[in-house]
């Protein structure tokens, strides 16, 4: 009887111990990042207003603003979410549904799983010479797009494939079983009941290149610039117009680079603020990712 | 116990119960019609060797059922009908499985399963509702076929609601997800869904094992019904159900037929030792 109870307290104590640590990981944790962004707040916060969105970068800290640099990572990401999203999807869907299980595909697999962890750097050296100099892309729009798109393909690549393995086989063979083609099954079945899984993983790959700044500085965006891109719709026909794609750019990670690296305090206060608005433009990101996740759910049952 | 098993099985042909089942389809009138010769079948899954030269005859319009032990290879013969084992790889047959009237060889290498499974349906073990609603998950084998008029599919998915009993029960909320369906419920919209698109053969593997006594009983009556239109092969561990619904029974082991005849020959005069000790519970 004792025995056992002196057995339980020891056991208890572990039990204790390990609570305790961690409860300290979480704490450390939770506090850094805190601290972090309540001294960004505090910096940046008083340079948030009206203005601050509207204006180009200026030489005087206090009339600056991110126009630029936010229309710049809006079309960006506009350009990389249409190459990667449909690329990515249709690679998944073929890896996982079409492509036979053999060596060849385990090794494209393991090659995918490697190149989400490329680092950023290294697709930015890439697409300089493919995009820049051998397509003649040039230092625009397009190239920064194509080269953020290259970034996440392999992230919205397993993400596909995760959401589409999580489709238990039996509702696979109930669409076989009535006579459809994989096409028809693909169609009907598979990439409805992924989708919520799949945008979910698209608008997290989304939210890791909206906060890249290494590989654009690599293809040469600009880091001061006083004007939009073309606009995309006008008056005249054709109304409709892509030159966007071909200006030149900044986005907003590199213009906060540029202020932080002037000598001048006033500058790092934007700096902080642009930091704020890229932070909240990621949360909101997220936020939809967790909005649609639920909502695909909500409908489906397995 | 081992020794007895591990004698060879009846040649397979089984003229044991019902000899007109072991004839060609083509018959002089008279004779009961068969809606599937099966000439000795083998299956592969890589290198196992579950079916092991079946001829296990289909008659047309009767219930066939298939009792065995686990892994006895019951389920994979009924899969071979609509060629369920070419979505995995390294699944192999050989044999001919051929098709009545017109003589298709279900399992040919040169035929498409596409075909075969337009004209075989199956119910699974467990119900298997696409998320969608009951109107979609019925109309669903039609949309595949190319029906686009809607007419149509209204009164296809009606008939094929009414044929599976469920039409009284559902008619006010087609539109409604299939999950909100009971499980037995969903079922009977399983085979709803099978009978939309007017089957030549309709395969049930296990239908009820995951269903309650009354739910059970009420896809039992169905079967029961389906046969006036249908050929049905039924997978069942249940030997009452096996008496209950069908016309015939195969009993399979290892991957054999040990013995296939009329159901009532077979559970109440098995011709095979091996046969008694299955059905009287004394292995299995």
């Amino acid at each position: 009887m004792e025995d056992i109870k002196r057995l339980i307290a020891k056991h208890k104590f572990y039990d204790g111990i390990f609570a305790v640590v961690g409860l300290i990981g979480l704490f450390v944790g939770l506090v850094t990042l805190t601290a972090l962004i309540l001294d960004l707040a505090v910096d940046g916060v008083p340079r948030l207003s009206w203005q601050f969105f509207t204006e180009f970068p200026s030489r005087f800290a206090d009339q600056a603003g991110i126009l630029s640099a936010w229309v710049g990572t809006t079309l960006v990401m506009i350009v990389t979410a249409s190459a990667a999203v449909p690329l990515g999807v249709a690679a998944g869907v073929y890896l996982e549904e079409y492509a036979p299980k053999n060596w060849f595909t385990v090794l494209i697999e393991i090659n995918i799983a490697n190149l989400a962890a490329v680092p950023s750097i290294v697709y930015g050296l890439m697409a300089l010479g493919l995009f820049v100099y051998q397509f003649g892309f040039g230092q625009s729009i397009l190239t920064a797009g194509l080269t953020l798109a290259l970034l996440i393909l392999p992230m919205v690549i397993i993400a596909t494939r995760e959401s589409i393995r999580s489709i238990p086989s039996p509702i696979r063979e109930a669409s076989y079983a009535l006579g459809a083609t994989k096409w028809q099954t693909v169609r009907d079945h598979v990439l409805p009941y992924s989708t919520g899984g799949i945008l979910t993983g698209v608008i997290i790959a989304l939210s890791r290149a909206i906060g890249e700044s290494a590989p654009l500085i690599t293809i040469g965006a600009l880091t001061f610039i006083a004007f939009l891109p073309a606009p995309p719709l006008s008056a005249e026909p054709p109304f409709v117009s892509f030159q966007w794609l071909m200006d030149p750019f900044t986005v907003m990670p590199i213009q906060m680079f540029n202020w932080v690296s002037r000598p001048q305090a006033e500058f790092h206060l934007n700096a902080a603020a642009a930091g704020l608005v890229l932070l909240m433009m990621t949360l909101v990101m997220n936020g939809i990712a967790i909005y649609i996740r639920y909502r695909f759910r909500k409908r489906i049952k397995w | 116990m081992s020794a007895e098993l591990k004698t060879p099985a009846v040649p397979n042909p089984p003229s044991a119960g019902d000899e007109r089942l072991t004839r060609p389809a083509v018959e002089p009138a008279g004779r009961l019609p068969l809606k599937a010769v099966v000439r000795n079948l083998n299956f592969y899954y890589g290198t196992v060797h579950a079916l092991k030269n079946i001829n296990l005859d289909i008659a047309d319009k009767r219930v066939t059922a298939l009792i065995g032990p686990s892994g006895c290879g019951k389920t994979t013969y009924l899969r071979c009908f609509n060629r369920m084992h070419d979505l995995y790889a390294l699944n192999r047959y050989e044999g001919e499985i051929l098709l009545q009237p017109d003589g298709l060889n279900i399992i040919g290498p040169k035929i498409d399963p596409i075909e075969v499974r337009m004209r075989i349906s199956m119910v699974f073990q467990k119900p298997n509702p696409f998320p969608k609603s009951i109107y979609e998950n019925v109309a669903y084998g039609l949309r595949v076929r190319g029906v686009r008029r809607k007419s149509q599919i209204d009164e296809k998915v009606e008939q094929a609601l009414q044929g599976a009993a469920l039409w009284d029960e559902v008619k006010d909320r087609l539109h409604e997800l299939a999950f909100n369906l009971s499980g037995g419920q969903q079922q009977r919209m399983c085979i709803a869904r099978a009978l939309a698109t007017d089957p030549e053969i309709l395969l049930f593997d296990e239908p009820t094992s995951a269903l309650d006594p009354i739910a059970t009983a009420r896809i039992e009556e169905l079967v029961h019904e389906l046969k006036e239109r249908v050929t049905i092969i039924i997978v069942t561990h249940n030997m009452q159900q096996a008496a209950r619904v069908s016309d015939y029974t195969a009993f399979m082991y290892l991957g054999e037929v040990v013995e296939f005849g009329d159901t009532n020959q077979i559970f109440t005069n098995p011709a095979k030792k091996q046969t008694e000790d299955y059905i009287t519970g004394r292995y299995g």
